[in-house]
């Protein structure tokens, strides 16, 4: 747990080293996800029918559950990567995991969003404080933000990562309180249950959320997968400015000194 | 004969565990900092909730549990601040792991040390809330349980995100930033156990202990394991 952190160029990515973000693989993963957004929204606007309840407020479901469940993913991979990092000392999954938070925290302020659009028409508020996994979700999303700031203290990479491999698995704790509140203060919620496990939705709803799903986590996959690839070409430009200063330094002490 | 060994070794985390408690405790009796300008913090905080509420007594009363935590947040940056300030200045973290005692015994003995100062301002507040705001209190022995346990899980995340930022140059804004939504669950179990315990919400109190203990051991789990990392990396 303690040995000293490698550098990124004692861990080179299998796919070699390259100087963009893209690849032809994400290139038609982005192609996937682009005709299923537009998929989404062609049966999510007009395929699906009307809400006999909620009317056509119910739409907003196909970005919000998804972006929930996406958010889940992504905080649970940063959670794995903090551990990846803390444990072993990758610092492809400390990437990973720096990839993922920032993801993660855009798909959270997705569901926040949507979840408050969705709650005036049917709740007849944009906030409840009496809704547990409302505020929970809250909380974790200034939890994700606190990760980030830790992210962007600068100074030593590899302190840097530490402190931010504890605070992702601090974190973490917080994922089964969110994801389970309902179920503990089931008397303290305005969240229905789960449509998609109690079997209450409809053929065609359901194929759209599900597809839904699919797609945003395509779409978020895509989106970590060039984060991560910033993430690593940023830390191979810092080891090369060091080597290039290194270098240098050794150049002029030679010329200093003069051919021996 | 390994578990002999093991014995031992928790005897030894134990009392490592006490003297950095003691060490710390001792450093804040000297300093009369708890006495001196925690405390007073906290009744300023208690003070100004009645300026803001209008000095509206049943506004106040029916407050009384959620403002009584929020003040006892705020109580835990000033005082986490303080206890890893202790271990930066003259490079005494250094020291203390060049004595070549656990960190994990570190991390329960400076979470120790903040949780009696803690415990120490929270009582004060108690006959702050009773006296300003006429709170009336129905449950001690819930009000003890409540103090004690979410005490417990405050001064182990503080420790542990102190431990953190102690080598930040931005560490007075980033802890705050960290440590509150992290004990946000404190707040809302403590507040709802109050509630129960003062009698202003008709709620079962001891049931958020649960919630409030597994806060506390969590976040205790995650810092014996990780205090060593964080010594002697950030």
């Amino acid at each position: 747990m303690n040995e000293p952190a490698p550098s990124v160029a004692d861990q080179s990515l299998d796919s070699g080293t390259s100087d963009t973000t893209g690849s032809r693989t994400t290139f038609w993963l982005g192609l996937v996800v682009l005709v299923g957004v537009v998929g989404v929204a062609t049966l999510g606007l007009f395929g699906v029918p009307a809400d006999d309840v909620q009317a056509d407020a119910v739409r907003i479901m196909f970005v919000h559950v998804p972006a929930a469940i996406c958010t889940y993913v992504a905080f649970g991979l940063t959670a794995v990567g903090s551990l990846m990092w803390l444990w072993r000392r990758s610092v492809w999954w400390d990437i990973t995991a720096h990839a993922a938070a920032e993801i993660g925290v855009l798909l959270c302020g997705l569901t926040l969003a949507t979840g408050m659009l969705w709650g005036r028409p049917t709740w007849g508020t944009y906030w409840e404080w009496g809704d547990v996994r409302l505020v929970t979700t809250l909380v974790l999303f200034l939890i994700m933000v606190g990760y980030l700031s830790v992210r962007s203290l600068g100074g030593d990479e590899a302190a840097t990562s530490t402190r931010a491999g504890v605070v992702g698995l601090v974190g973490a704790l917080n994922l089964p309180i969110v994801n389970q509140s309902v179920n503990w203060w089931a008397d303290r919620t305005l969240h229905q249950q789960s449509s998609l496990t109690d079997g209450k939705i409809e053929d065609l709803t359901l194929f759209t959320v599900l597809l839904s799903i699919g797609v945003t986590g395509l779409a978020g996959l895509w989106l970590i997968i060039h984060r991560f690839r910033i993430g690593w070409l940023e830390r191979e430009l810092r080891a090369a400015d060091l080597h290039d200063a290194l270098e240098n330094q050794r150049l002029e002490a030679h010329r200093f000194r003069g051919p021996a | 004969m390994k578990r002999d060994r093991g014995r031992a070794l928790g005897r030894d985390m134990w009392r490592d565990a006490g003297l950095v408690a003691g060490k710390d405790l001792r450093i804040e009796w000297r300093s009369r900092a708890t006495l001196g300008q925690i405390v007073p913090f906290a009744g300023l905080v208690l003070v100004l909730f009645g300026f803001a509420l209008d000095a509206n007594r049943p506004t106040l009363r029916l407050a009384t549990s959620g403002l009584f935590w929020v003040t006892a947040l705020f109580v835990t940056v000033v005082a986490v601040q303080r206890s890893s300030a202790t271990e930066t200045s003259d490079s005494a973290r250094r020291m203390l792991l060049l004595a070549g005692i656990d960190p994990g015994a570190i991390f329960v003995g400076k979470a120790a040390a903040v949780a009696v100062q803690l415990l120490v301002v929270e009582l004060v507040m108690l006959v702050g809330v009773v006296v300003l705001y006429g709170a009336d209190i129905e449950s001690i022995p819930l009000v003890a349980a409540t103090c004690l346990v979410a005490t417990a899980g405050l001064a182990a995340t503080g420790s542990l995100l102190g431990a953190l930022v102690a080598g930040v140059r931005a560490r007075e804004t980033i802890l705050p930033i960290l440590l509150l939504p992290v004990a946000a669950p404190v707040l809302i179990g403590a507040t709802r156990s109050f509630d129960d315990a003062l009698g202003s919400v008709a709620v079962n109190g001891w049931a958020w202990l649960g919630l409030l203990g597994g806060f506390a051991v969590l976040n205790a789990v995650v810092g014996v394991g990780t205090y060593a990392t964080l010594l002697e990396e950030a």
